[in-house]
């Protein structure tokens, strides 16, 4: 019995990403990170700005999303976002144009504290992979 | 009686413009191909963002306090109407069409007492609408130095809209665009995109959600869904509209090519006659000279 179940990402643009045989997929849920097993129960959740990760047999896949929403129904996943990178070919100099944007955002005073979280989040999350 | 050279310059002026027709007919062809493809790319997207609404709307246990968007403001005063024009002409009706119908709908709104705001996107749309709803229009958006529709576009109007709504400047609004049917018929559609319009032929059960989890819970993601979904709908009917304007141009330069030809034909019999005319008008001076000698 294979451990395996399909993923799909897309963006508006395009399917962004698919596979037929992932065995496990990491989401930055916005409660916390989500780890997703084959025969999960049906769920939907958004996402805040972090890391997918996303594992088959023999390779590993990142990426980096700043927001979305993850449906889980019958071992298909499917990811909705508007702004996803592969981090493979995630520059060091977008990261670092997104982050001062994002420290620049974070200045403006009548933000509500779920926007303030979202993109703390975020800052924490492209500062960690532009450290790596 | 048009001269020889007169005639002449025509004929070249008429074979100049179906070479110009000619190639807008094959870049609009080429665009279209494209184009098409975008828009049937960016179809799941949509189609995912309408499915999971619909299964959470169906799952949304207070109605009285879920998303305005979702159920409206309660009223019905001012309407928005968000015109999706192209920022070209020389496509046949697209342009006119979705005038058209924008207008119709402004007309009813009139009838009915109702405040009108108007938010054009696309330059042709501004200048069709400008004459007689100056008045109205409370923003005009063009995506000219874009070359390529793209979400980021899509989304700043989307932003317009949810922050002129969270102001209350509207109750309800409806976004006009052309769908692509294919490359001869576009269809100018109509859309109500807040509040929120479920459609009637919904194929997905009610019980179906109650296999859901949610996380957080139905309405924060409801609450967080709903002002993408205004960009995702826009988004599409740029796509949509994007797709059906190369395809209206295509055959509309299409036309217009094989007009200038049977124009030129036209112009070539009768330039042919009246050069024959002098001919023989000169012969029959030479021969009547002749004669008279």
């Amino acid at each position: 019995m294979s451990e395996e179940f399909k993923v799909e990402i897309v963006n508006p643009e395009k399917s962004f990403f698919s596979s037929e045989n992932v065995t496990e997929v990491i989401v930055p849920a916005f409660e916390g990170e989500m780890g997703i097993l084959k025969d999960h129960i049906s769920i939907i959740s958004f996402l805040k700005p972090g890391i997918i990760k996303i594992f088959s047999k023999n390779v590993e896949e990142k990426f980096y999303v700043d927001d979305g929403i993850v449906e889980f129904k019958d071992n298909n996943l499917s990811v909705l976002t508007s702004s996803i990178f592969n981090l493979k070919d995630f520059d060091k100099s977008v990261i670092d144009k997104n982050l001062s944007d994002a420290e620049k955002s974070l200045e403006n005073p009548d933000l509500d504290d779920q926007k303030k979280f979202l993109i703390e989040q975020k800052i924490e999350s492209l500062r960690s992979i532009s450290t790596s | 009686m048009p001269s020889l050279d007169d005639l002449k310059k025509r004929i070249t002026s008429v074979k100049s413009t179906q070479k110009i027709t000619k190639a807008m007919k094959m870049v609009a062809t080429a665009k279209l191909r494209k184009a098409q493809e975008n828009a049937e790319k960016g179809r799941p997207y949509s189609e995912r963002m309408n499915n999971i609404i619909l299964n959470l709307s169906g799952g949304v246990s207070d109605k009285e306090n879920s998303s305005k968007l979702l159920v409206g403001t309660g009223k019905d005063d001012t309407h928005l109407c968000v015109v999706l024009t192209a920022d070209r002409g020389l496509c046949g009706g697209f342009n006119t069409n979705i005038i058209k119908k924008a207008k119709s709908h402004f007309e009813d709104l009139k009838k009915q007492g109702k405040n009108l705001k108007i938010i054009t996107v696309g330059m042709k749309g501004y200048d069709q609408l400008k004459r007689n709803y100056s008045n109205q229009i409370i923003e005009k958006i063009t995506f000219k130095e874009s070359k390529n529709i793209n979400y980021f576009d899509a989304d700043k109007v989307g932003k317009i809209v949810l922050e002129k709504f969270e102001k209350e400047e509207f109750d309800v609004c409806h976004i006009f665009y052309n769908q692509f049917k294919n490359v001869m018929t576009q269809i100018p559609q109509k859309q109500q995109i807040i509040p929120l319009q479920k459609e009637e032929n919904a194929d997905t059960p009610e019980k179906d959600n109650l296999n859901y989890e949610f996380e957080p819970d139905e309405d924060e993601i409801l609450n967080n869904l709903l002002p993408k979904n205004i960009s995702t709908q826009i988004f599409k009917a740029m796509l949509e509209n994007s797709a059906s304007e190369q395809g209206s141009r295509m055959t509309a330069m299409d036309n217009a090519t094989r007009n200038a030809g049977e124009l030129v034909d036209k112009l070539s019999i009768e330039y042919n006659r009246s050069r024959q005319a002098a001919i023989t008008k000169e012969l029959i001076e030479i021969i009547s000279g002749a004669e008279s000698l």
